[in-house]
């Protein structure tokens, strides 16, 4: 057999609005200044590495709103997840949240999102990308990770290792469509009370948890700005701290930021709270005009409802498909 | 575990140990030394174990200021268990760490600037308030050494304390969505140089030709925590041969 080299894989043909390497995030290097990066949906990433038979932490494609077409340079496996955007492979549709044998050759395409907004594109052992502080992760505003610290360009080429598509280990799975995520246009937030959070008045803090949010135009994987009711806070700034993912920003127009993977890592701005990791999944994949509340949980809650996601998403078990 | 010292509830996966009022007090260089003699003691244990198990558990540490977040793992550990292995380890924070400021041994980095109305468009906002001229603003900001408190909100971001308490200013109600690479800006009684373009809420005096971050370089930052920092006025000549750029509009 005619192995090819570790530097074919797959060339983009068209990147689509905003297309990025991802694996599960960059961790260790937030004291110099390095955020998370990584996946927002994670569930939707780790879904994709499933079907593919991969660790969880395999470098995949996080493609936001679409257009993403690529050509395939070697025989391989490959699965998308996540939003509902249309794909197709040499010009045939195919369904989402299932593994494909591609052959090289082939033509991958995505068209733009109707429901959701973000899609996961995982191959079989993954995207093989040099990492940067221990990570591919990229994050555009600091210029790390990735090919080249940005957003793919029209020609790169992403390698990854050939793959045998003909043997029994390596059929093709499926993920039920029970089991899937479903994306919604309004959300709960589910958040815990922390940090700041005794700087904002009771009366303040019912407003908060129990006014409806819109999201504004100003999202991306840094963070959502919300419209609705304001929030005041009795400071209007406190030193600079660490932020962690989640946390909900209210600067002094009182409207909040909740802050995702590319979030800074310090900041001034009081925070009433922190989303659960579960439901910043759900966020991410809202855009401008989508509707959220948020619902205070305790962290014991959080906590639950964690590891009962993890617990159901370790025994949600992939079928056989060819 | 000493007076002053609590730990509070950041996220589902971090925590927060302030080392001054709940964080929000002054900054003061005592306090900062704290954090960071926490921040070794905790990467210490993490690196030894010692029985603690940390390594795997915690996942980032973030100093700043006045605290210090602690991220962990949530597969393997829970608030519970991370906030007791925390309070073990500070109890052997020296409660007077101010021998320890005062014989760290400080570089002193200098940082050119180009102070204008077209580079630093809220200079007359600032003089203003202060009832100064932007002249006496440009003058006051040179006037002191600065100390190196954090790095973050962005690679290369450090944040320096303290200005004069005249040309403090309040964040804008709304955050700008961009400030050019090399913005030097005030905040509070805080001052930095924003190393990339990003989207910030920081009162902005000038623009410094010099590059706060670079990932293939080593180190990839020109000042550490703990460094002190002296800003120089330059012309625009001078800031252009310095590689300079000036950005035409600010979001």
């Amino acid at each position: 057999m005619n192995k090819a080299p570790s530097t074919q894989g797959f060339v983009v043909d068209q990147p689509g609005m905003l297309s990025l390497i991802q694996d599960a995030g960059r961790f260790g290097a937030f004291n110099i200044g390095l955020t998370n990066g990584g996946p927002v949906d994670l569930l939707a990433f780790q879904w994709a590495n499933r079907l593919c038979r991969n660790t969880l932490n395999a470098t995949a494609i996080e493609i936001s709103l679409g257009g993403l077409t690529l050509t395939a340079q070697v025989d391989t496996t490959l699965a998308v997840t996540g939003a509902d955007m249309p794909l197709t492979i040499n010009g045939e549709v195919r369904v989402l949240w299932r593994s494909y044998h591609v052959k090289a050759g082939d033509v991958v395409a995505l068209g733009f999102a109707t429901q959701g907004l973000r899609c996961y594109l995982a191959v079989a052992d993954g995207f093989n990308i040099s990492p940067s502080f221990g990570s591919t992760a990229t994050v555009c505003r600091e210029g790390v990770g990735g090919l080249h610290g940005g957003k793919l360009l029209a020609g790169d080429v992403l390698a990854c290792g050939p793959n045998s598509t003909n043997n029994e280990a390596n059929k093709n799975l499926v993920l039920v469509e029970k089991s899937r995520p479903k994306y919604e246009n309004e959300i709960i937030l589910h958040t815990v009370p922390s940090y700041q959070q005794h700087h904002f008045s009771s009366y303040q803090q019912h407003l908060f948890f129990s006014n409806e949010y819109t999201v504004s135009k100003s999202f991306d994987r840094m963070g959502y700005r919300l419209e609705g009711q304001a929030i005041t806070c009795d400071i209007e700034g406190i030193l600079s701290e660490g932020i962690c993912h989640g946390a909900v920003q209210i600067p002094a127009d009182g409207q909040p930021i909740v802050l995702l993977n590319d979030r800074q890592t310090i900041g001034g701005y009081p925070k009433i709270g922190a989303v659960s990791s579960i439901d910043t999944a759900k966020l991410g994949q809202l855009k401008q005009g989508g509707k959220v509340r948020f619902e205070p949980i305790s962290m014991e809650q959080a906590h639950n409802i964690f590891h009962l996601n993890l617990s159901y998403f370790n025994r949600t078990e992939l079928v056989v498909c060819d | 575990m000493p007076q002053h010292i609590t730990i509070h509830l950041a996220g589902e996966n971090a925590l927060i140990i302030y080392f001054s009022q709940k964080g929000d007090g002054q900054v003061s260089a005592n306090v900062s030394a704290k954090v960071q003699q926490a921040e070794q003691l905790i990467r210490k244990a993490m690196a030894q174990e010692l029985g603690y198990e940390l390594a795997k558990d915690i996942i980032d540490l973030v100093p700043s200021y006045a605290s210090l977040m602690v991220m962990f793992n949530m597969m393997t550990t829970d608030h519970h268990q991370v906030r007791n292995k925390l309070r073990t380890l500070l109890q052997t924070i020296d409660q007077n760490s101010t021998e320890q400021v005062n014989s760290y041994k400080a570089n002193l980095v200098e940082l050119p600037v180009y102070y204008s109305h077209e580079s630093g468009p809220d200079l007359s906002v600032i003089a203003q308030r202060a009832q100064l001229t932007v002249e006496q603003v440009i003058e006051l900001h040179q006037a002191q050494e600065y100390r190196v408190y954090a790095i973050g909100f962005a690679p290369g971001f450090a944040y320096l304390g303290e200005v004069d308490e005249r040309i403090a200013a309040p964040r804008l109600a709304t955050p700008r969505m961009k400030v050019p690479k090399g913005a030097v800006a005030i905040a509070d009684r805080q001052t930095a140089v924003y190393p990339s373009v990003s989207p910030g809420g920081w009162n902005l005096i000038g623009l410094c030709p010099v590059n706060m971050f670079d990932a293939k370089a080593s180190p990839s930052m020109p000042v550490n925590v703990g460094d002190r920092v002296k800003f120089n006025a330059i012309s625009k000549k001078e800031f252009l041969s310095l590689g300079g750029v000036l950005e035409v509009s600010y979001e």
